[in-house]
């Protein structure tokens, strides 16, 4: 890897002057766990004059659980914190599978759940030395004018492979985001766009504060699922968060799905409510897989075909369904 | 390039370093500070051959920045031979051929420390979670992990 190219490392003890450092200087980056940005830094992804370290801004390293049933998490929460928590392991299995299934245990110490969340996309064309990218006049994400995923097109379709939005949307969190304005929240699938170049809906100077977690509906269940090259440690080709709750008769009362790591962005599935009132057998779970591989749009971002990865997005979701509605207990 | 002094405790140690603020842990403890067991493998946070501990969790010293260590207690691979006696640990990746060329072992047995400590009797299962990041490229993983549970057993 190259060496870094010279910032200044700024740790602000207050949130107001987190944001304000990150609203007054364009090229000024936040920083939490660094375990993607770091190397992306390396690679030449970007030159911050300043990074802002955000571990100094009191509260984001708090888990709240309310008496109602509602966790609050802190952006700055570790993933290894998340993993181990008794209360998100006792109501959120989805949430803590899937912050489990993020890179290894020593990034893991380190990464955040807001910085996995903020997770840049990524890109067989774009995760890559400087060198490398120069030798193909770069690509549209970052210092170049042509997406080589899709020559044709005009956007960027790098793909966003963060494991616990997906999860978190499942389980219908909402994000608490702080910056010049004021502090706002917003369900959680809404903090994404889906282009590869911009997909985080944040202005400039925001930052992710905490999610909030609601309580469960009673009865409900959740997981995620993942396929991923390397089954010890690695970004995922699709991966799957459902929550299912059964009505007395067996039948879906309430469903949620979200995808992760085949579009530019982590999405809710649309139209599960057509699956409320129908027991859970081949039929109904057909039609879900056939609404998955609709919208599901995986490009060529990885060294597997996108319909593959289609493919495997469905059969997560299936497979994800059907465990959890017959699992004992 | 904008500068700080470091005030951290290395290997048990405090020490005050004037360090770059981007610059890398692993190039502070093996430019700085000589202490190259810790070893550069792929250099950019997939291999974990420059795993040490940071207050007691492992860390990958390549993507880490020296400067966000302030306050910390940071410990390599140097650490663990007392008088120049192997650690149990050493000593069963030794006796036990968990070392091959030997580059992933520094990461390899700082991965498995920090594990011991907190699971002084890990089963399989959770020898292979602790050590999921660290990537060995000559033998196999069976050797490792057997040095991991005779030192488990040595500990006792």
């Amino acid at each position: 890897m190259d060496r870094m190219h010279e910032f200044r490392l700024s740790r602000p003890d207050s949130l107001d002057e987190a944001v304000a450092l990150l609203a007054r200087d364009p090229l000024a980056r936040p920083l939490a766990g660094g375990t993607d940005l770091v190397p992306n830094l390396r690679r030449g992804i970007g030159a911050p004059s300043v990074l802002v370290d955000l571990s100094g801004v009191p509260g984001l390293d708090a888990i709240e659980a309310g008496a109602d049933g509602s966790i609050a998490i802190g952006a700055g929460v570790t993933l290894a914190r998340v993993v181990r928590d008794d209360a998100i392991a006792r109501a959120l299995p989805a949430l803590q599978q899937a912050a489990a299934s993020v890179a290894g245990p020593s990034h893991r110490t380190a990464a955040t759940l807001g910085g996995n969340l903020c997770l840049d996309t990524r890109c067989v064309f774009y995760n890559q030395s400087e060198w490398w990218r120069r030798a193909n006049d770069f690509c549209l994400k970052h210092g170049g004018d042509t997406c080589h995923v899709a020559p044709q097109g005009t956007r960027c379709h790098a793909a966003y492979s963060g494991d616990t939005a997906a999860a978190l949307i499942a389980l219908a969190a909402e994000a608490e985001v702080a910056g010049p304005q004021g502090s706002r929240r917003v369900p959680l699938e809404r903090m994404f766009v889906d282009d590869g170049a911009k997909h985080l809906a944040l202005g400039r100077g925001e930052i992710l504060l905490r999610v909030h977690v609601p309580p469960q509906p009673a009865g409900s269940r959740n997981a995620y699922r993942k396929a991923r090259p390397r089954g010890a440690i690695d970004f995922p080709l699709a991966g799957a968060a459902a929550r299912v709750a059964l009505d007395d008769g067996g039948a879906i009362a309430s469903l949620r799905v979200a995808l992760t790591g085949t579009n530019s962005h982590p999405l809710l599935l649309d139209g599960t409510a057509e699956c409320v009132g129908r027991p859970v057998d081949e039929a109904m779970l057909g039609g879900l897989a056939k609404r998955v591989q609709k919208q599901a749009k995986p490009m060529r971002s990885t060294v597997t075909s996108s319909n593959w990865r289609r493919t495997v997005a469905a059969v997560l979701v299936r497979r994800v369904v059907a465990e959890l509605a017959f699992a004992p207990g | 390039m904008p500068k700080r002094i470091l005030d951290v405790t290395i290997n048990g140690t405090r020490r005050e370093d004037a360090v770059a603020d981007s610059t890398l842990l692993l190039d502070y403890l093996r430019e700085q500070l000589g202490l190259t067991g810790t070893k550069r493998g792929c250099d950019g946070g997939e291999c974990g051959a420059c795993t040490v501990l940071i207050d007691g969790e492992p860390a990958l010293a390549c993507i880490t920045l020296a400067a966000r260590c302030e306050g910390r207690r940071v410990e390599t691979i140097e650490s663990l031979a007392r008088s120049g006696r192997m650690s149990a640990l050493q000593a069963a990746f030794h006796e036990k051929l968990g070392t091959q060329c030997g580059f992933c072992t520094p990461g390899m047995i700082m991965a498995s420390e920090a594990l011991l400590r907190r699971d002084p009797h890990p089963d399989e299962a959770a020898i292979r979670a602790a050590l999921g990041g660290n990537i060995c490229r000559c033998t196999g993983y069976v050797k490792i992990i057997e040095s991991v549970q005779a030192a488990a057993e040595a500990r006792e």
